[in-house]
């Protein structure tokens, strides 16, 4: 069976603006896709470890050296907007927020 | 037909030391067949022209100084676009990044830029790498060199159809699921997915990072040992990078698979749903390695068959994470249009960005990883990866290789799968096990099938073992002594004639 999801709700938590077509058709599609991989949840494995990484590798460290990085106009080559050397953004607060 | 953009790296490197040809020479020909057959291939999204012919000026100019130069000095190299290069267009084959140009160079790039590789262009891919035909490109699909009407595999497709048809000598792709791999055998040459962290991902775009591995397109084994050497080894700037040694992958190739022990998936190359053509190539693949020497025996994964499953949880979790950085903030699209504050403009950008097995993935993974399903999804498939990693482990004690189909069929049609996204995904179906466990793993052609359409055979390894599957790959190379090339290079040579 096919497993039947919120996609609105889903779209909203991964903020992507979609069309209603597009919201139908992914409610569709995706019911199928975890449908199939459901098929994980057959297999007996309450005591087996998660595996994260091929490769596990923890506390990795290296020496806190200065060395050359982006200069701040080549980090601020990419910017969509800019504004003064630094990104320029739709407000985030409504007016009346502000103290 | 025999073009110089038509020779090995390895043939290439060789005459440039004899001075038989220039590097300007061998670059003026790969952009001869860019020129020629990309307005129908479609490989390249963008093509670095003006700076291939200065770096190729550069590399002669160090020649006729007598000057010794590393292997992949002067050879043209395509790079799939999800790797970044300083001041060239690198979009992923995404409209979200369209307009981005990124102020630095990944580390594979950095090193063979170093070496002297001479960049051709950047190739057309599935967008951030996700697909199996390359025709969830936000740029349109490549088509498959030995057929048009075909897809050429995915992700790397582009790259997979530029080294088949001499648009570049050979490439740089990245394997999630299989996207070398499986394109290389849809198009008829060598992949290599190297383990886990054996070439550096820095300014790799990341979709899964568990998963992500940088690897070689070429047109010989030969080529893609030397191609390895060049780029693998540590590097400081990416965590995950193994700390071994340097080594040059091209040393001991021909020594042969005598008593070495191969242990063959049957039951995948008697899947239901794989081709005959690609059956009857594998299984004589399989039939001369017994010829040579080796020991040969069945084998299987019991868990295999849960791989995919697991893969399309693991994956998209990953992908929803490492995607959530397209946000229009700090580089790439923004759509802000009447949006009255930074979430509108985030929800705009990001919906007018992303195309549709993107936003699939994207919403994929963040279901799976969402309040009360985390468990049974991402959780449970986590676990299933350990057993996949198992039944590698077991299988490897008995073998020193497994060999498989590379994928369960040839080179489909275009838009056959598109709009049944499971379909397409059962195209990784043997690929995707590998990529779960780090191992490496290597397809090279085996065969034409009737339908006129070159077989990938599958080689795989243990974890850091690339040098036993580069021997086991060169020695069938050499003893199937394989020749067929895109019928289409031989109407352009008679259009020229």
């Amino acid at each position: 069976m096919p497993v039947e999801i919120d996609v609105e709700h889903v779209a909203r938590l991964a903020r992507l603006a979609l069309t209603p077509e597009e919201l139908e058709r992914f409610r569709r599609q995706l019911g199928l896709i975890l449908e199939h991989a459901e098929k994980v949840q057959e297999v007996a494995a309450e005591d087996v470890p998660p595996t994260a990484s091929p490769i596990p590798r923890a506390n990795l460290f290296r020496p806190d050296e200065l060395r050359p990085g982006l200069s701040h106009d080549e980090a601020m080559s990419t910017a969509p907007a800019q504004e003064d050397g630094r990104f320029k953004v739709p407000r985030i607060v409504e007016e009346e927020d502000r103290p | 037909m025999s073009e110089l953009c038509d020779l090995t790296g390895q043939q290439l490197a060789q005459m440039l030391r004899t001075g038989e040809a220039g590097a300007s020479e061998v670059t003026e020909s790969v952009l001869g067949r860019i020129e020629a057959l990309d307005t129908r291939l479609h490989a390249f999204l963008t093509v670095t022209a003006d700076r291939a012919r200065d770096q190729a000026a550069g590399i002669d100019a160090r020649l006729r100084h007598g000057e010794a130069l590393p292997a992949v000095a002067g050879i043209p190299l395509a790079l799939k676009d999800v790797l970044v290069t300083r001041g060239i267009t690198s979009t992923a084959g995404s409209k979200i990044l369209e307009p981005y140009v990124p102020p630095y160079d990944c580390t594979p790039w950095a090193r063979l830029q170093t070496a002297g590789s001479v960049l051709v262009g950047k190739t057309n891919c599935d967008e951030f790498a996700m697909g199996s035909s390359n025709e969830n490109s936000a740029y349109g699909p490549v088509h498959n060199p030995w057929n048009l009407e075909a897809v050429p595999g995915g992700s790397s497709g582009g790259s997979a159809a530029a080294v088949a048809s001499g648009e570049a000598v050979w490439a740089l792709g990245t394997d999630t699921g299989g996207s070398v791999r499986q394109p290389a055998a849809l198009c008829g040459v060598v992949g290599l997915k190297p383990t886990y962290g054996r070439i550096s991902r820095f300014g790799l775009i990341a979709f899964a990072s568990s998963l992500d591995h940088v690897g070689t397109l070429t047109r010989s084994v030969l080529d893609a040992a030397t191609l390895l050497s060049a780029i693998a080894g540590h590097d400081p700037l990416d965590a995950t990078s193994l700390p071994d040694e340097p080594e040059d992958y091209a040393q001991g190739l021909d020594r042969g698979v005598a008593r070495l022990r191969v242990g063959v998936l049957e039951d995948w190359i008697a899947m239901e749903g794989v081709q005959p053509g690609v059956t009857d190539s594998v299984g004589a693949a399989v039939d001369r390695l017994g010829a040579l020497g080796a020991s040969v025996g069945a084998v299987s994964l019991p868990h295999a068959e849960y791989a995919l499953s697991a893969y399309y949880l693991i994956a998209p979790a990953e992908c929803s994470s490492n995607l959530a950085r397209f946000d229009g903030v700090r580089y790439g699209l923004r759509v802000d249009g009447d949006a009255t504050d930074v979430a509108d403009m985030n929800f705009l950008t990001r919906g007018a960005g992303f195309g549709d097995e993107v936003k699939r993935r994207i919403m994929l993974g963040t279901y799976s990883l969402s309040a009360g399903y985390y468990d049974a999804y991402y959780g449970q498939a986590q676990k299933v990866r350990t057993l996949v990693i198992r039944d590698f482990d077991a299988a490897f004690e008995r073998f020193d290789v497994l060999v498989a189909p590379t994928s369960p069929t040839t080179a489909f049609r275009l838009g056959e799968r598109t709009e049944d996204p499971l379909a397409m995904y059962l195209s990784d179906i043997f690929t995707i096990p590998s990529d779960l466990s780090g191992t490496p793993a290597i397809s090279i052609p085996c065969g034409v099938a009737p339908d006129g359409l070159p077989v990938g055979f599958q080689i795989l390894g243990r974890l850091r073992d690339e040098a036993t599957i580069l021997r086991t790959a060169f020695a069938l190379e050499q003893d199937l002594g394989l020749s067929a090339r895109p019928p289409l290079l031989a109407e352009l040579a008679s259009e020229d004639a």
